[in-house]
């Protein structure tokens, strides 16, 4: 049987894949938010780890431990033909740091989840976004029975740059999750566009 | 009192690196990005060549045919694959590079980190996430 053009998937040219991280402290709704805008129904990739002595891997008690299981949220939204966008939900406990290293390299930027009853969770991940020099927005999620505070207070609260997004978002609504990754995206070309002013 | 494990409790039958007759990483080859995207250069309608072989000789993996399956019609990502088939991601990418050297499949890379993406592509992805 000879498939036609439209059959052969090598017919178009490869698309870009672009990605986007989604960071907070445990519980925070990552799994979630990922899951709303995802196109695939969320799944969690795994990382098996057999490298011995990996500084952050704190072994201790743990006899002859040799294997490491990661789990990571991850999700797709087709963009174009052109362009799929990837949502990484990053590990939150700390031992898997080095983790986000790679995740982060070539990234568009983060989402920064954060709940306000217990916004110093979310400091690590600000942390590490800003030593990197990542663009990111914090998305402040509205979890229900938790006090609601205006975005300023929780950009007082966390000593963000004036710069930084900080949008109210629901995880769990497909709309509200779309603009926290809206405002890391368009947060990401102003930076583009400032670096490309001040090189000029 | 030990109960055992039974069915899939036990775990996999087959250790995920057997799959890769114990390679954990790709001869010589670059790792390949999470995002790195696979196309099968096969048709969408089109089976398995029944008799693809890997360069050293050895017959293909259901795996690998799984690979190609999925990448058929739609480049999937090493973390789609991943997820997809079950496996460690360090599996997949060998798996991968096998059905790369076989030239079974193409593999296109992302961006380079150093590189920020154009500001044409953002605003692309600010109106495709719009468009949601």
């Amino acid at each position: 049987m000879v498939s036609g053009p439209s059959d052969i998937a090598t017919a178009a040219p490869d698309p870009l894949a672009l990605k986007i991280l989604v960071a907070g402290g445990f519980g925070v709704g990552k799994t979630t938010l990922v899951g709303s805008v995802s196109e695939i129904r969320s799944l969690q990739t795994e990382e098996r780890l057999t490298e011995a002595g990996r500084p952050v891997d704190d072994t201790t008690g743990v006899a002859a431990k040799r294997t490491t299981t990661v789990a990571m949220d991850f999700g797709r939204i087709t963009i174009s033909d052109a362009l799929v966008l990837y949502l990484f939900g990053t590990p939150g406990q700390e031992r898997f740091w080095f983790l986000w290293d790679e995740l982060a390299q070539g990234a568009i930027g983060a989402v920064v989840l954060a709940d306000t009853r217990r916004l110093a969770d979310s400091f690590a991940a600000i942390d590490f976004f800003e030593s990197r020099g990542l663009p990111f927005a914090v998305g402040v999620n509205c979890f229900e029975g938790a006090d609601r505070y205006p975005p300023e207070a929780v950009r007082a609260a966390l000593d963000l740059d004036p710069d930084i997004p900080v949008v109210l978002c629901d995880a769990r609504v497909r709309s509200s999750a779309r603009e926290a990754l809206v405002a890391v995206v368009e947060h990401a070309l102003r930076r583009s566009a400032a670096a490309r002013s001040a090189m000029t | 009192m030990t109960q055992g494990w039974f069915d899939e409790d036990a775990g996999p039958v087959v250790r995920p690196y057997a799959m890769t007759r114990g390679r954990t990483r790709v001869a010589g080859g670059e790792r390949l990005d999470l995002i790195a995207l696979v196309t099968a250069l096969i048709g969408g309608g089109q089976e398995l060549p029944p008799d693809a072989t890997l360069p050293g000789g050895q017959g293909l993996a259901p795996e690998h045919g799984e690979i190609l399956y999925r990448c058929r019609r739609v480049s999937e990502s090493v973390a789609e694959l991943a997820t997809g088939l079950d496996l460690p991601v360090g599996v997949v990418r060998v798996l991968i590079s096998d059905l790369l050297e076989a030239g079974l499949v193409r593999v296109s890379h992302p961006i380079p980190a150093a590189q920020l993406p154009d500001e044409n592509i953002l605003r692309e992805v600010i109106d495709g996430l719009r468009a949601l």
